[in-house]
């Protein structure tokens, strides 16, 4: 359940964008996660919630962008989607590829709520 | 990891104790570090390079990060690997399912191999001593992480571990991940080497079950091949699989029991650290 591992460092990181913007609220946050990434989403919805219990993305919405896994053939050249490690080439059969996407595991955005305007 | 400062979660849930001759000097808590960066003003050094881009004409309110995720344990991950570096310590992270033999490999090559190349070893278990206890017996020093609930070991746990063992320099330190074949895949220790290790009594497929864990060793380990006569585990067919999900790892096919094969695997540590060396 290394999901609830992950949740705590986008925690982390969530807040020290937040103290560096200013403080506030955090209304959504959007993640770049890739099939390839070794990140279970129904692990990471279920920990999410655990994880965020208290801190500021308590309540925040959470956008998840699953970017699909490419490869590229070291044998053939064939560019094609890779959704598992262990998939082969569907051109030639080869197994040795180049990864050109899906390993991406990243904090996008953050969106911060409006401040009150002061008068 | 902690939600306060990254240095792994709940600070009093992870212990780090050193285990044999140097046992009366030791169990730090992992609260102590913890406490200290508190009172240091809450600072949180390496968390402060990523940089908030603000696109004109886009809404202001939205903060485009693109940060990794796990930069923060990677760059833990570094500061380890730079002072494995500067003490010339080859590091391997061994990671396997539970009971695949981990110890026991462990056990007999400190036996065999630390007369002529010191060792030191860090532990990593959810719960007990028991795995420090089997190596301090061989006369290595050796410190144990306990993840209380974690499922892996990460970079923080790894450098607190460091402090108390204080390896030698001109030696090998193998670091005993938590028996798991998923989790420890995603987190680097600032290992020079990562070691898979399977047993023929798990199956040959275990790479394509597991693919994250053999994508990301260089070499793997197949361990107890003194039981091959008994089960249905066919060497070929694991190497094919290997070859599935990562490119040309170096298998080393042994016995931690009999001793069969180990002398390959003393082999590819003598040459591993003499190259790391150079």
């Amino acid at each position: 359940m290394h999901e609830l591992s992950i949740v705590y460092s986008i925690v982390s990181i969530a807040r020290n964008e937040l103290e560096k913007a200013g403080g506030g609220a955090i209304e959504a946050i959007a993640l770049d996660i890739g099939e390839l990434s070794g990140i279970e989403l129904t692990s990471l919805e279920f920990a999410w919630d655990i994880g965020v219990h208290g801190t500021c993305l308590q309540g925040a919405a959470l956008h998840i962008n699953r970017i699909a896994g490419q490869a590229v053939c070291a044998d053939c050249g064939e560019v094609f989607h890779k959704p598992q490690r262990w998939d082969a080439c569907p051109s030639c059969g080869s197994f040795l590829h180049g990864i050109q996407a899906g390993e991406e595991l990243r904090v996008k955005s953050l969106t911060l709520a409006e401040m009150p305007v002061s008068t | 990891m902690c939600t306060t400062c990254g240095c792994s979660q709940p600070a009093e849930a992870v212990t780090v104790q050193l285990v044999g001759l140097k046992q009366k000097d030791a169990i730090l808590k992992a609260g102590g570090v913890h406490a200290q960066r508190q009172q240091r003003g809450h600072h949180h050094p390496s968390h402060e390079t990523g940089v908030a881009v603000q696109v004109e004409g886009q809404d202001p309110q939205l903060l485009q990060l693109e940060l990794d995720i796990l930069g923060e344990n990677n760059r833990l991950a570094e500061r380890n690997r730079g002072y494995f570096e500067a003490k010339n310590i080859l590091a391997l992270n061994l990671v396997s399912s539970p009971g695949s033999g981990k110890t026991s490999l462990l056990e007999r090559t400190l036996r065999e191999l630390q007369a002529e190349l010191p060792c030191a070893v860090i532990e990593g278990d959810q719960q007990t001593t028991n795995d420090a206890d089997r190596i301090a017996a061989t006369g290595a020093p050796v410190v144990q992480i306990n993840t209380g609930k974690g499922c892996h070991l990460d970079a923080a746990m790894v450098r607190r571990a460091l402090k108390p063992l204080n390896p030698p320099s001109d030696s090998l330190l193998f670091i005993e991940n938590v028996g798991n074949l998923v989790c420890p895949a995603l987190f680097e220790l600032g290992e020079a080497v990562r070691v898979a290790i399977i047993s023929v009594t798990e199956g040959d497929d275990k790479p394509l079950k597991y693919p994250d864990i053999f994508h990301s060793a260089q070499v793997v380990v197949v361990n107890k091949i003194d039981l091959l006569p008994y089960v249905p585990f066919s060497l070929d067919a694991l190497r094919h699989n290997l070859s599935r999900v990562s490119h040309n790892p170096r298998v080393i096919c042994l016995s931690a029991y009999t001793g069969e094969g180990v002398e390959a695997w003393y082999q590819w540590l003598r040459d591993t650290f003499s190259s790391h060396q150079a």
